[in-house]
């Protein structure tokens, strides 16, 4: 069973998106250039649109199926999202913000347990008290990435994560988001249009132009994860 | 009490309208105060006294079931997606385009228990809602309603909805975006609109004469009774007392406008 099928068309305008493709576990990288319609789709993954036709299946649930008119809200489709900008809410601290995400119907102080334990895994505990508008670029990505895996997602989403990130950052947070990611063992598909990006993250490139997916190819490389999938040599 | 100076000082900056607000009824309360102090010096201090309490006693309900109505109505016409939005928003905006004694008369017509209306719902509350302090607070909650719902939309509206996709992203239902997202990020705007909808509503004098009907010792209202008092021999009275919660609460801004210089 595939943690994410898609196989959906969608028109904004002039742009027609007409994708099919499935997502394993691991890390799976939508690569193309802007306006390729790689944040449409991850939108219409989410729930955040409807496509025109086709259906979005995840984890063996279908969640969006056109034809039979079947739509299921973004809540309850069980994924989690790091936006480009984080998009965390600002009035909130950071622990509030992890918190919120974390689905479970247990104690808030359970909640709030379970948050900090997640801000440890990417290294952010020391701002839990702190309010995402004090925050550099890098720590608001590594909180986002902690709120989108507390909520014990099927498959998160990840849409530019580092695009606004200095260069140094972006690989610090790379290495960060591949580690944490693989060690969750839940299934990404991460958008990007920087091709390095794409075979220093990715399991599996999936290539966009104009609205079609025109090629999908593995990335070879030693550190696949834990079920030992991953062939030995250098990324390709 | 450093510690408490600084975290006034930064909640003063944060909600700036809401603390002008603040300081102005906490002002006119100082001021209040004193004159009550020097009250055995104030002759008729009971014309002031009076109508003071029953103003507090109409403007904090009227401002509260305005500010809800206002928020909840808001939320509506800036979420909703359907026609019409802008004509309800524009009706009920009538109390700020009609004049207040035009709302009164429509209050009295849907109010009085003479009227189908009214009498309906006199039996329904089992007493009647003219007349007295009832009447009041519904004219002054008509009179605050527009105020809270304008700046209640505009701010929703101004609400980044991507930020509110993030919170359905990460599992919030609706209910809790609107709650735990959307109202919080709205509330400096929101706070303007319950700050002028609350003055709007200490100030109210044409439907609150109307409806309340200027009973001396039960519906005189502060505004109602600074009018009475012109003729009388309470004016100086009234004069002097006005004066001096003006002169603390004009104090009370101009020093929070200092402490945040």
């Amino acid at each position: 069973m595939s943690a994410l099928e898609v196989a959906v068309t969608r028109r904004v305008g002039e742009f027609e998106l007409d994708v099919s493709f499935a997502v394993e576990s691991g890390i799976s990288v939508l690569f193309g250039p802007s306006g390729a319609g790689k944040t449409l789709t991850l939108s219409l993954i989410a729930g955040l649109l409807r496509p025109d036709t086709g259906t979005i299946t995840i984890n063996g649930h279908v969640v969006s199926d056109c034809e039979r008119s079947l739509f299921v809200s973004t809540q309850e489709r069980r994924i989690g999202m790091v936006f480009q900008d984080g998009l965390l809410l600002p009035h909130r601290t950071v622990l509030d913000n992890v918190a919120l995400a974390v689905r479970q119907r247990t104690a808030r102080r359970e909640r709030r347990a379970m948050a900090l334990s997640w801000l440890e895994r990417v290294g952010a505990s020391q701002l839990a008290d702190r309010r995402p508008g004090s925050l550099s670029g890098g720590q608001r990505q590594r909180v986002a990435l902690a709120r989108g895996l507390a909520g014990d997602p099927a498959l998160v989403l990840l849409d530019e994560p580092l695009s606004s990130l200095d260069e140094s950052v972006r690989r610090d947070l790379g290495d960060l988001i591949r580690e944490v990611i693989v060690a969750s063992g839940v299934p990404a598909l991460l958008v990007t249009h920087d091709p390095d990006e794409a075979e220093k993250l990715g399991d599996v490139v999936i290539a966009y132009r104009e609205g079609r997916v025109v090629g999908s190819r593995p990335v070879e490389r030693t550190d696949r994860g834990p079920d030992g999938e991953g062939s030995e040599g250098e990324p390709t | 009490m450093r510690r408490w100076r600084t975290g006034a000082q930064t909640l003063a900056a944060e909600h700036r309208s809401t603390a002008v607000a603040v300081t102005v009824v906490v002002g006119f309360g100082l001021g209040f105060g004193v004159a009550r102090l020097l009250a055995s010096s104030i002759a008729y201090w009971d014309v002031v006294s009076g109508p003071f309490w029953l103003t507090v006693r109409v403007a904090v309900p009227a401002t509260m079931i305005a500010g809800a109505l206002g928020i909840a109505s808001g939320y509506v016409l800036a979420k909703g997606r359907f026609r019409g939005r802008n004509l309800l928003e524009t009706i009920g905006s009538l109390p700020i385009i009609l004049p207040p004694t035009v709302i009164g008369f429509y209050l009295l017509e849907v109010l009085s228990p003479g009227t189908r209306v009214g009498g309906f719902l006199t039996r329904v509350v089992g007493h009647a809602l003219v007349y007295n302090v009832a009447g009041c607070i519904i004219a002054a909650s008509v009179a605050a309603y527009p105020f809270c719902l304008r700046a209640a939309r505009a701010a929703i509206e101004g609400v980044d909805p991507l930020l509110e996709q993030a919170a359905r992203a990460i599992g919030l239902p609706d209910w809790r975006v609107a709650l735990q997202v959307t109202l919080p990020l709205a509330r400096r705007g929101i706070a303007a609109g319950l700050t002028i909808g609350c003055a709007r509503a200490l100030g109210e004098y044409g439907a609150t004469l109307m409806v309340g009907g200027d009973i001396n010792g039960k519906t005189r209202t502060l505004s109602l009774a600074i009018l009475d008092s012109f003729t009388t021999p309470e004016r100086n009275t009234m004069f002097l007392i006005l004066v001096l919660m003006a002169i603390t609460a004009m104090t009370g801004v101009g020093l929070l406008g200092r402490s945040r210089a």
